[in-house]
């Protein structure tokens, strides 16, 4: 890995100015692409066609049939630039491809030059270019700097989402065989073994019965951690990071406590045992249908009655937003609870209906803050009125600590940063760019730290928390700072019987 | 009949035709291709109705634009909100008898002009100010300002310095669907502003100037948050729900 150098936080975040512009400062960092095998193994060339140029603008053409958001897309920006300085790589690096409107442009100039009349009249004055080698380099390299946050989209005037033309940009890639080893290493593993992490039935089922044996020591309570269980009510999901990445197991461990305080019957899946679906991170939706539909699968095996999802972002953009239609209907599960919910909206419920309740002390002394997940806080909801995202998981914290606060209103909420992680991105080769992009939420936390004192910043997502306790050690903050939600409901939770 | 005004009947007629066949075309081809997901930026309405809402803050407000960027929003309401005075101004020009409400605008109509000249300029001044937005700048972006500039600078001529004959023009356009031409008045800055005004016509189509169009396609902004209760399998995606 090169050298680089981390960049300074702001001294104050109200008058900080964007960076100036850097031009290619990232030209140079690339992510690992896949080896023929990773691709071979999701229905891709293994590499590089002998027609790629051509292969993919067919491909373009096809995308532009298929999704309006392209087709709308690619016709409407008119560069004003609203969006410019929204983008945390563009603010973390000051390349100016990382601006949205720029890293859009990158597959406009080809759409201009190969769909449109006044691309193929006017060539450059148009903005339009020809698909070279060149540009298709450029390609791989800014379209893998993008974490299809959605911030962009926020303020854009029409809306336009640089996740949509990104995942655009990346299944042409994938289907002329220049694919991107992480997501495409994963979406394998997960179709041949279950999970992100390639863990197998027997090691799960190990580190569950560990986790039993943990709590059982801590708490003297006996909370079980089922797998595999015909029958049982709740199906839950999650990510697989929560088995023994450090906190989210923290948080496994806190949506146990609450199943069995609520004396819910609940099992994991092996089949299912991931709750991420990388395959949006691609934009195939041959993919994500192929990965979705292991959890409709489960359940129906499984015999369960509900479904709920663990804390992660992405996955949680699926599982609201697409879930249904790529894997509906959901006709099997109870009448009441006909849809697959988020562990929040299960433990907020129970709260608000006094099935469980909470002792602050146990978290004393703690002075937490939440990071929004952008695919939780701008692809997805929660409860039942828009907004739910922002509200729950606050009433729950609250409930859990005694003191709360919120980071500077331009970076919580719809506006929320992305920890500089997500949308595939969240592996080592692309540190410099995870670190960088991480600036703008550090420099959020960094004004809280000092006038609030935080101590903890709570994150729902398991690439969030993967990202800050990596990251955040390089900008001088303790990673224990990062904390699961229901790590803090797991310390709080009252156990046993008239608790 | 002059050769001039043959030759502006046609130029005017064929620039309608190219923005009213390249804009049906265009808004044809949005509205047929399908959205397989939803992917409205959230929190959004739970409704149709509200969605409805929330594209028309956008169009009349420019709501999100606000949030982005408070004097790029300044610029753009100005220019856009000027022109839209200006156009409904120019309903006068085009109708036998102007409605009583037509001719109490018309003071409005003229500051509109002025407005959306300031308007462009601002927005002209940013891109080449700004080095942000001079990175993002293409030679298409400085052009089409440059054409909105010269037709706000051309009608405000006529308006405020060299008054062209009014009556002369509405007769020659009234004249085009009769098939009778009467002569068009034969004067610099009237006859500079309709070319101008046939290539702004002629160019929206494929250009940026798109965007009138898609914003009110955009899926972000369009569609309401019902994916959980609602099935939304798009026609090309339905042979999926077989192979499972």
């Amino acid at each position: 890995m090169a050298d680089f150098e981390v960049p300074p936080l702001a001294d104050d975040i109200d008058t900080a100015a964007p960076p100036a512009l850097a031009p290619n400062a990232m030209a140079h960092l690339k992510t690992f692409p896949a080896a023929p095998a990773h691709n071979e193994a999701l229905g891709f060339p293994g590499q590089l066609v002998e027609n790629w140029q051509e292969r993919a603008i067919e491909k373009m053409g096809e995308l532009l049939e298929k999704y309006r958001s392209l087709r709308v897309y690619l016709d409407s920006c008119v560069k004003c630039g609203a969006c410019a300085d929204k983008c945390h790589y563009f603010l973390g690096t000051g390349d100016p491809k990382n601006m949205p409107v720029a890293r859009q442009d990158l597959l406009r100039s080809v759409y201009r030059y190969y769909f449109t009349p006044a691309g193929k009249l006017l060539g450059r004055l148009a903005g339009a270019r020809k698909l070279t080698e060149a540009v298709l380099q450029e390609w791989y390299t800014y379209y893998h700097q993008c974490s299809q946050c959605r911030r962009c989209s926020v303020f854009c005037p029409y809306g336009i989402d640089t996740a949509e033309i990104s995942m655009a940009a990346r299944e042409i890639m994938d289907h002329i065989g220049l694919g991107q080893k992480y997501s495409n290493e994963i979406i394998g593993k997960v179709h041949k073994i279950g999970n992100n992490l390639g863990l197998p039935e027997p090691a799960l089922a190990n580190t569950l019965e560990g986790l039993e044996e943990d709590v059982l020591d801590a708490t003297g309570v006996n909370v079980k951690f089922p797998l595999n269980v015909k029958g049982a009510e709740v199906l839950l999901v999650t990510p697989s990071a929560d088995f023994f990445a450090e906190p989210h197991v923290d948080g496994l461990i806190g949506y146990a406590k609450v199943f069995h305080q609520a004396g819910v019957s609940w099992t994991l899946s092996s089949h299912a045992s991931e709750a991420a679906n990388f395959a949006m991170f691609i934009g195939s939706y041959d993919q994500m249908h192929k990965v979705a539909n292991r959890i409709r699968q489960a359940a129906i095996d499984l015999g369960v009655k509900r479904i709920v999802f663990g804390e992660c972002g992405h996955a949680w953009r699926v599982a609201y937003s697409f879930l249904n239609t790529l894997a509906g209907p959901w006709d099997f599960l109870d009448p009441r609870y006909p849809r697959p919910q988020h562990i929040l909206e299960f433990t907020h419920d129970l709260m608000m209906r006094g099935g469980i309740r909470f002792d602050k002390d146990a978290n004393a002394g703690m002075v937490v803050t939440m990071h929004d997940s952008c695919n939780v806080a701008r692809a997805s909801g929660m409860g039942d009125r828009p907004g739910g995202q922002f509200v729950i998981p606050r009433e729950v914290i609250k409930a859990c600590v005694p003191k709360f606060v919120d980071m500077h209103p331009d970076t919580i909420h719809e506006k929320t940063f992305c920890c500089g992680g997500g949308g595939g991105l969240l592996t080592d080769d692309l540190m410099e760019l995870r670190v960088k992009g991480a600036k703008p939420r550090m420099d959020a936390l960094k004004q809280v730290v000092e006038r609030d004192g935080v101590t903890n910043m709570v994150a729902i997502c398991a690439i969030c928390k993967s990202q800050f306790t990596k990251v955040m050690p390089k900008y001088g903050f303790d990673m224990g700072m990062v904390t699961s939600l229901h790590q803090l409901v797991s310390r709080a939770i009252r156990l046993g019987p008239g608790a | 009949m002059s050769q001039l005004s043959l030759t502006m009947a046609v130029v005017l007629v064929l620039a309608a035709a190219i923005l009213v066949v390249g804009m049906a075309r265009k808004i044809w081809l949005y509205a047929v291709t399908p959205a397989p997901l939803r992917i409205p930026t959230t929190p959004a309405p739970f409704t149709r109705t509200g969605a409805a809402f929330r594209v028309g803050r956008e169009v009349m407000l420019f709501e999100s634009l606000f949030k982005a960027d408070k004097l790029l929003w300044v610029f753009s309401v100005l220019f856009h909100l000027g022109l839209l005075l200006v156009l409904v101004r120019h309903l006068r020009y085009f109708l036998p008898h102007a409605p009583e409400a037509l001719v109490l605008i018309q003071p409005f109509g003229k500051l509109g002009g002025i407005a959306m000249v300031v308007g462009l300029l601002g927005l002209l001044a940013r891109r080449v100010i700004l080095p942000r937005i001079r990175y993002i700048t293409s030679a298409t972006d400085i052009g089409t300002l440059l054409l909105l500039i010269a037709i706000g600078a051309s009608g405000l001529t006529m308006t405020y310095f060299i008054h062209t004959d009014i009556m002369g023009l509405k007769a020659f356009l009234a004249s085009i669907p009769q098939f009778d031409l009467q002569p068009i008045p034969d004067d610099a800055p009237l006859v500079t502003h309709l070319l101008l005004v046939a290539g702004l016509l002629m160019i929206t189509p494929f250009s940026k100037l798109l965007h009138m169009a898609g914003v009110f396609f955009s899926p972000t902004r369009n569609q309401c948050d019902d994916a959980r209760t609602r099935r939304h399998v798009a026609p090309w995606a339905r042979p999926y729900d077989q192979q499972r």
